[in-house]
């Protein structure tokens, strides 16, 4: 995630994919996916008993993307999502590749994850490689009732079997390129953009 | 060994930036880190303990890492405290102690060492009698060192916790008043926190007897009484020393009773302090003699904050060194 504090923060080799206006698109059509959603133990509760997913957003552009998604389901739907926040820092595979890293942000969960069903919220989804990692961060909190992947973009380029279960857009990114979601002063979403990998 | 990477494997998806500090190979002492390199364990030693708040306190970080404690030197707490932070981050432990050990039989610290080396340790966490032991390996063997005292030199993980336990309860540190206090000369946790505390930018005064002020303790940075009342005033926090015995503590004062009468920490002198001043002690104490019980188990004491603390801070530095160590080519 990026964040831009001025219009002159948008790198000169940057190519927008997505702008607000297409953002705002992405977000009522995944606020009414989400909504539509079916789950495993739909067929075994009455609608009142069916527990509402929470959404669950990975450091950093995740956690922006989770907080605007719920706002429009509050706005469209008339509920507000539980938030949490995942941290993959200390649960990546690259460690001994990269080095140490300075961890993203917290982990919070609003509370005990067992039982609960669980929207994994990410911007882009590319390798897989975080996902496996979020996986693991939640289920060493407890046992979920079920989990979904919810990303607003997928560039392709995976390299372990994880799927979406809701996309909000298929980009066609190079292999030589990175997309990134872009966010202003207030962390509002920006953009997604992409551009040439550093070399 | 550390886990292997295929090598020309491409990188993922990666938008996280990378910790733009320095790599830490070893942590040897204080001396040598940057402000910014202490704040980055600080900050990361934050994390650390939120998940020691956890049901499950455990992370996958270190898994297929082998740390290994190598104490010459007796001490339970610290290295409990190591090994428990080496586990809740998935790392296998060993230990080595002296009174077991080779060393006993005459072997010199470099060959037992190097007999160590051979069974593949990542890290190996020492604490010595000898002040630069901890430098001696870092030269002689393939791993990463991490320092849990070493003489009277430096003790920086528990310089670390301390500054994690301020830095939890007064926030930014520069401007705030630290008075340490006791056995200066002996003591490898003022050292530690001499050095620690004021590149964060505290101003540090140390008090002890007269014997116990080592020579121009002053070209450290920090100011020195021979008299506790001048360091107490107005201090955001103590810090009392354990009058060390197995380090000549005996001879250096006339009784621990009169010890206790003008350099022992009560509630009346505690009052010279700032009001709700922090108060602290690396443990073990005597009660009675550097810190009285009432003080001790009081409202402003942050001494088991200071326990706890230390396993998330030396969670931090396992991490760091281990993953620093993993930039390295292997074999």
């Amino acid at each position: 995630m990026r964040q831009l504090l001025s219009a002159s923060d948008l790198p000169t080799d940057a190519r927008v994919l997505l702008d607000r206006a297409a953002i705002d698109a992405v977000l009522t059509q995944m606020a009414a996916d989400i909504q539509a959603m079916a789950w495993p133990r739909d067929v075994e509760l009455a609608p009142a008993d069916r527990p509402k997913p929470w959404l669950c957003g990975i450091q950093r552009g995740g956690v922006a993307l989770a907080r605007e998604l719920a706002d429009v389901i509050a706005r469209d739907f008339g509920w507000m999502p539980e938030l949490g926040t995942i941290d993959v820092t200390l649960y990546r595979d690259d460690t001994w590749l990269k080095g140490p890293r300075a961890v993203e942000g917290v982990t919070r969960l609003p509370g005990d994850v067992s039982g609960q069903r669980v929207l994994l919220v990410d911007d882009v989804l590319y390798t897989g490689r975080t996902i496996r990692a979020a996986l693991n961060v939640l289920m060493d909190f407890g046992r979920p009732e079920a989990v979904r992947l919810v990303v607003m973009a997928d560039r392709g380029g995976r390299e372990l079997p994880v799927a979406a279960d809701l996309t909000g857009r298929k980009l066609d990114v190079a292999r030589n390129e990175s997309a990134e979601l872009c966010v202003d002063g207030q962390n509002r979403l920006h953009s997604v953009m992409v551009r040439p990998k550093n070399p | 060994m550390l886990p292997q990477v295929e090598p020309g494997h491409t990188p993922g998806a990666d938008s996280l930036p990378q910790a733009p500090q320095e790599p830490l190979r070893h942590l040897l002492g204080l001396e040598h880190l940057s402000a910014e390199q202490i704040l980055h364990i600080l900050d990361l030693a934050a994390h650390m303990k939120a998940v020691n708040a956890r049901r499950i306190k455990k992370l996958p970080t270190l898994r297929g890492v082998t740390v290994l404690t190598f104490f010459v030197e007796n001490s339970t707490r610290t290295r409990m405290s190591f090994e428990l932070a080496a586990k809740r981050l998935s790392a296998d432990t060993m230990s080595f102690t002296a009174s077991s050990s080779s060393l006993a039989k005459g072997e010199t610290l470099i060959d037992t060492a190097r007999n160590l080396e051979a069974m593949a340790p990542d890290i190996i966490i020492i604490r010595h009698s000898c002040s630069g032991a901890p430098a001696l390996l870092a030269r002689t063997v393939n791993c990463g060192i991490v320092n849990a005292g070493d003489g009277s030199h430096e003790h920086p993980t528990q310089g670390l916790l301390d500054m994690f336990t301020l830095r939890e309860r007064l926030g930014d540190l520069r401007g705030k008043k630290v008075a340490i206090v006791g056995d200066i000369a002996h003591s490898r946790v003022a050292r530690s926190n001499i050095f620690g505390l004021q590149k964060l930018g505290a101003d540090v005064h140390v008090a002890g007897p007269a014997t116990m002020l080592p020579h121009a303790i002053e070209q450290l940075g920090c100011t020195a009484w021979p008299r506790v009342e001048p360091a107490m005033e107005g201090a955001d926090a103590v810090m009392m020393l354990r009058i060390q015995r197995e380090r000549q503590g005996n001879d250096l004062i006339p009784s621990s009773h009169e010890y206790h009468r003008f350099f022992g920490l009560d509630e009346k002198r505690l009052k010279l302090a700032k009001p709700g001043a922090l108060v602290m002690h690396p443990g073990p104490m005597n009660r009675g003699v550097e810190i009285a019980p009432e003080v001790a188990d009081g409202d402003q004491s942050v001494i088991l904050q200071q326990v706890e603390n230390g396993v998330a801070v030396r969670m931090a530095v396992l991490y760091l060194v281990a993953a620093s160590r993993g930039l390295e080519p292997q074999g």
